[in-house]
């Protein structure tokens, strides 16, 4: 009965584990390392001429710790959901939440199937909502910077974690991949609350600084950020209402800028 | 045999005020000539401050009344909110589309306030999924072209709840008047924000 647990890789062991998501953990330990921080950005260090940071929608991008083909594979079908499962029903982009789910639903389904092995990869979601409660006057004065602390409700930006399992974690700042855990300590004493954009990138890039190995420079570091609309990004001008993407990434000048102040 | 969308009969309209929206429906359900009931409201509501208005078939009203009332309920679920009157419309028009070659027969008609940004938001669907956005108003139902000719009359920019209730009733109720299927008593939503306010007009019994 050696056979017994082969006839599908997606079965239950005796001892209550999926050993096939164990084994798809230890494949995003070993990757390289990716953190993110709310208030702002995705950053990573990157394989040469490979981008690892996708944009999903133009308020939502993502990147990966893990195997780097199932990622790609992933982003593939995160734009597709979010077309199908939103944008052609309600003729908007779906909020962060939303295409987090969604995608967690794709992942879930891989460790459920029969015939497939569960996708080796954690992902970090980030990404900027509107919001849908009327924005009140006393919000938009010189005393609070802004109300929006991120979610559908409030708007702002959100950062998630999901996980070859299919689970998923909302955070303010956290990592995955090699060194994940003693990066996410160094975040942990550096994050503080309401941080502004650029003081995030600064710690971000502070944190991968002390726990990756290697030289950080514009060739092996990648940035992504949440910030104000980038309408210099639209590709046209004159439109009325039209809002550039707030979601993108740095290029290799602007990350060289960022790393001679560090 | 007439068109589907002229066997049961009933009429529709919405119309924009200043900060509100108002819609309003006739009460007759008939087959051809025959009246069957004078207790057959077309408007209904998938948010505190949306409503939808469907004319037509009556089969097609009570499939699509029901199946956007699941659609709507899912999405509440799902996203922990209620749906804008924006993305309803977006909303209806993809599940009409979805029938783009055995459509619903029914003419939708969309009235609500926007909670976010607090503007008044109407329009009006053809069975295909077609939005037809308008700033004024939006007419259906086999009364159509009698209503359009109220609408024009009794309609003026930026009037207030009370003043906007009056218009839609009279444009409404002097419509269907000279319409044989439509009539039999009216009923009247005049939403603001935070308020919605239904009315019940007897109108003519014959």
């Amino acid at each position: 009965m050696a056979d017994r647990y082969s006839f599908s890789l997606t079965t239950f062991s005796p001892s209550g584990k999926l050993v096939q998501i164990e084994y798809a953990l230890n494949a995003v330990n070993q990757g390289v390392t990716a953190l993110g921080i709310k208030e702002v950005l995705i950053s990573t260090y990157r394989s040469p001429s490979l981008s690892k940071i996708s944009l999903v929608t133009p308020d939502i991008g993502m990147v990966y710790a893990g195997m780097g083909p199932d990622y790609r594979v992933l982003v593939d079908k995160a734009r597709k959901v979010s077309h199908t499962g939103y944008k052609r029903i309600y003729n908007e982009y779906p909020p962060t939440r939303i295409l987090v789910q969604d995608v967690a639903r794709v992942v879930q389904e891989a460790t459920q199937s029969g015939g497939v092995r569960p996708y080796g990869v954690s992902l970090l979601i980030a990404g900027w909502d509107e919001g849908v409660e009327p924005q009140s006057e006393e919000a938009s004065t010189e005393e609070k910077p802004t109300t929006k602390t991120g979610g559908i409700l409030k708007g702002g930006p959100s950062l998630y974690q999901v996980d070859p399992s299919g689970s998923y974690y909302p955070w303010k700042a956290t990592a995955i991949g090699k060194h994940a855990t003693s990066a996410k300590t160094f975040l942990e004493k550096r994050y503080t609350e309401g941080l502004e954009l650029e003081d995030a990138i600064h710690i971000a890039l502070l944190t991968l600084k002390e726990t990756i190995e290697g030289e950080m420079n514009g060739d092996t570091i990648e940035i992504g950020i949440v910030g104000p609309p980038a309408d210099h990004l639209l590709g046209f001008e004159g439109v009325e209402g039209a809002q550039g993407p707030r979601f993108r990434t740095l290029t290799k000048e602007q990350i060289e800028d960022y790393l001679t102040n560090l | 045999m007439g068109s589907p969308f002229d066997i049961n009969g009933g009429a529709c309209v919405a119309m924009v005020g200043k900060d509100c929206v108002a819609i309003a429906c006739d009460l007759r359900l008939g087959m051809q000539a025959l009246t069957i009931s004078n207790n057959f409201p077309k408007v209904f509501n998938y948010a505190p401050s949306t409503y939808l208005g469907l004319t037509g078939l009556a089969t097609d009203v009570n499939t699509v009344s029901d199946l956007l009332r699941y659609k709507v309920n899912m999405y509440r679920l799902r996203e922990e909110r209620n749906i804008a009157p924006q993305t309803l419309a977006n909303l209806v028009s993809s599940s009409l589309y979805e029938k783009r070659f055995g459509p619903f027969f029914v003419s939708p008609v969309l009235a609500g306030i926007n909670e976010t940004t607090g503007k008044p938001f109407i329009c009006g669907f053809d069975s295909i999924g077609c939005i037809d956005f308008a700033k004024d108003f939006i007419v259906s139902g086999t009364a159509s072209e009698q209503l359009f000719g109220t609408c024009e009359g009794l309609w003026e920019p930026d009037m207030e709840p009370e003043d906007l209730f009056e218009t839609i009733s009279q444009a409404l109720l002097a419509a269907v008047d000279r319409d044989a299927l439509s009539g039999w008593g009216a009923q009247v939503w005049i939403i603001e924000k935070d308020k919605v306010t239904q009315r019940l007009l007897k109108g003519r019994q014959d």
